[in-house]
């Protein structure tokens, strides 16, 4: 539990000093919410019904985007060398560094996106659904994302790869995430989306890791 | 302490070792010597286990490596090419996080290594704004708080001035006359005070 607290604190610290990874996956996602209405229409009864599709798509590429660096750095410096022959767990370092993708990303994305959905006319019913949801599903869309880093880390160029690769993992969350906030716009209930975006997440804690710690194995060692 | 035997290696379809069996006992230095791209880097990372890339075995304190991991791993320091230091730490943090990885870096505090390197009052710079050589001097600052009897270090002294180099082959030498033992390939002419230095020499081993 130390070693995680101290990676994790590690993680967050270096995040702090390059402020910009905060700020990519924000920007992204704001500028996709600013432009769709001019590009399509903003026609505030066209936005409602679009909202919870596009804002959750803005929100998924927006992970998909940073998803990318995050073991690139380490891999690039030798630190991720030095954690293969350390005699700490390689699936706890993995953990931690994934938590810290997901706090500023996907967590800040999910704070951010009232803001987002005032802007698309979403009915206030869904506001709790989009948070919720967004809180729910992307920490799966961090642990799958990062299955995809750490097999393209040792690649020059692995970022068309990566989007192939971790897409269809991504497509579930994406139907059961903007499905809710349907739902919930509609003032239908939502607890059997939250339910099954839970389930999707709880099944990629368990079984994430373990991939992630392979595939960074086999980037480095091959 | 380590011991490998029917090492076969090969890398874009050239073979770079076959039949390659040695040993390393305890108390001793031994040079992995050959021309660039001979593969001391690989064999390096080989006994590190960061490299799958070969078929033979490999055997720590007469056991076979995949079995004692953890324990090789608490008992063996690598630097490699790469220092592993972060530019946008400072140097401090940086040994802080390294001492968390590696549970054996323990000798000595953070400061006194630092002080040993020569970057006392550099500890709160961030490394991105530290010279090249300075950057190095964080990394083989775990040669001071290291307390593993192996230590594995690839050309540890590039970008080392000549009394950064100095200081490095005496602290070599107390690490040998400690019972450890190291294994380091380097370009530079290595003179350890008081210890012979075994040479294994990558251009005559077998390739085929």
């Amino acid at each position: 539990m130390r070693f995680f607290l101290a990676a994790l604190k590690r993680d967050l610290l270096l995040v702090f000093r390059h402020r910009n990874d905060i700020i990519n996956p924000l920007a992204f996602f704001l500028m996709v919410a600013v432009l769709f209405p001019l590009g399509v229409s903003p026609d505030p009864a066209f936005l409602s019904e679009v909202a919870a599709g596009v804002i959750w798509v803005a929100a998924l590429l927006a992970c998909l985007l940073s998803v990318d660096g995050i073991f690139r750095g380490d891999y690039e410096d030798g630190s991720l060398e030095q954690m293969l022959v350390s005699p700490e767990p390689l699936l706890i370092l993995v953990l931690a560094k994934v938590i810290s993708h997901w706090l500023v990303s996907g967590f800040c994305l999910a704070i951010i996106s009232p803001l987002v959905a005032m802007m698309f006319f979403l009915p206030s019913e869904g506001y709790l659904a989009l948070i919720l949801s967004l809180l729910l599903g992307t920490p799966t869309l961090s642990l799958m994302g990062a299955i995809g880093a750490g097999l393209t880390v040792g690649l020059r160029r692995g970022g068309v790869l990566i989007s192939l690769l971790v897409l269809p993992l991504y497509i579930p969350v994406l139907i059961f995430g903007a499905g809710t906030v349907q739902a919930g716009a509609m003032g239908l209930p939502i607890q059997g989306y939250l339910a099954l975006l839970g389930a999707i997440l709880v099944f990629s804690i368990m079984l994430a890791p373990f991939a992630i710690a392979a595939a960074l194995k086999v980037s480095v060692r091959s | 302490m380590l011991e490998v035997k029917n090492l076969f290696c090969e890398r874009d379809e050239r073979v770079l070792f076959a039949n390659f069996s040695f040993q390393i006992n305890a108390a001793e230095v031994v040079q992995i010597i050959g021309q660039n791209g001979s593969g001391k880097t690989t064999l390096l990372r080989i006994l590190c286990g960061l490299s799958d890339a070969y078929s033979g075995e490999i055997y720590w304190q007469g056991n076979d490596l995949d079995e004692v991991r953890d324990q090789y791993y608490l008992a063996m320091l690598y630097v490699g090419h790469l220092a592993g230091v972060k530019g946008s730490l400072t140097a401090e943090e940086n040994l802080r996080w390294m001492m968390q990885l590696d549970k054996s870096l323990d000798k000595c505090t953070i400061a006194t290594a630092l002080k040993q390197v020569g970057l006392y009052g550099f500890e709160d710079v961030p490394c991105h704004s530290l010279s090249a050589g300075q950057q190095r001097r964080v990394g083989l600052a775990r040669l001071y708080l290291s307390s593993a009897p192996l230590w594995i270090l690839d050309e540890p002294f590039t970008a080392l001035d000549k009394k950064g180099v100095k200081e490095k082959e005496a602290l070599i030498a107390n690490h040998i006359e400690d019972g450890g033992s190291v294994i380091l390939t380097t370009h530079h002419d290595l003179k350890i005070p008081g210890q012979t230095i075994r040479p294994i020499n990558l251009g005559e081993v077998d390739r085929a």
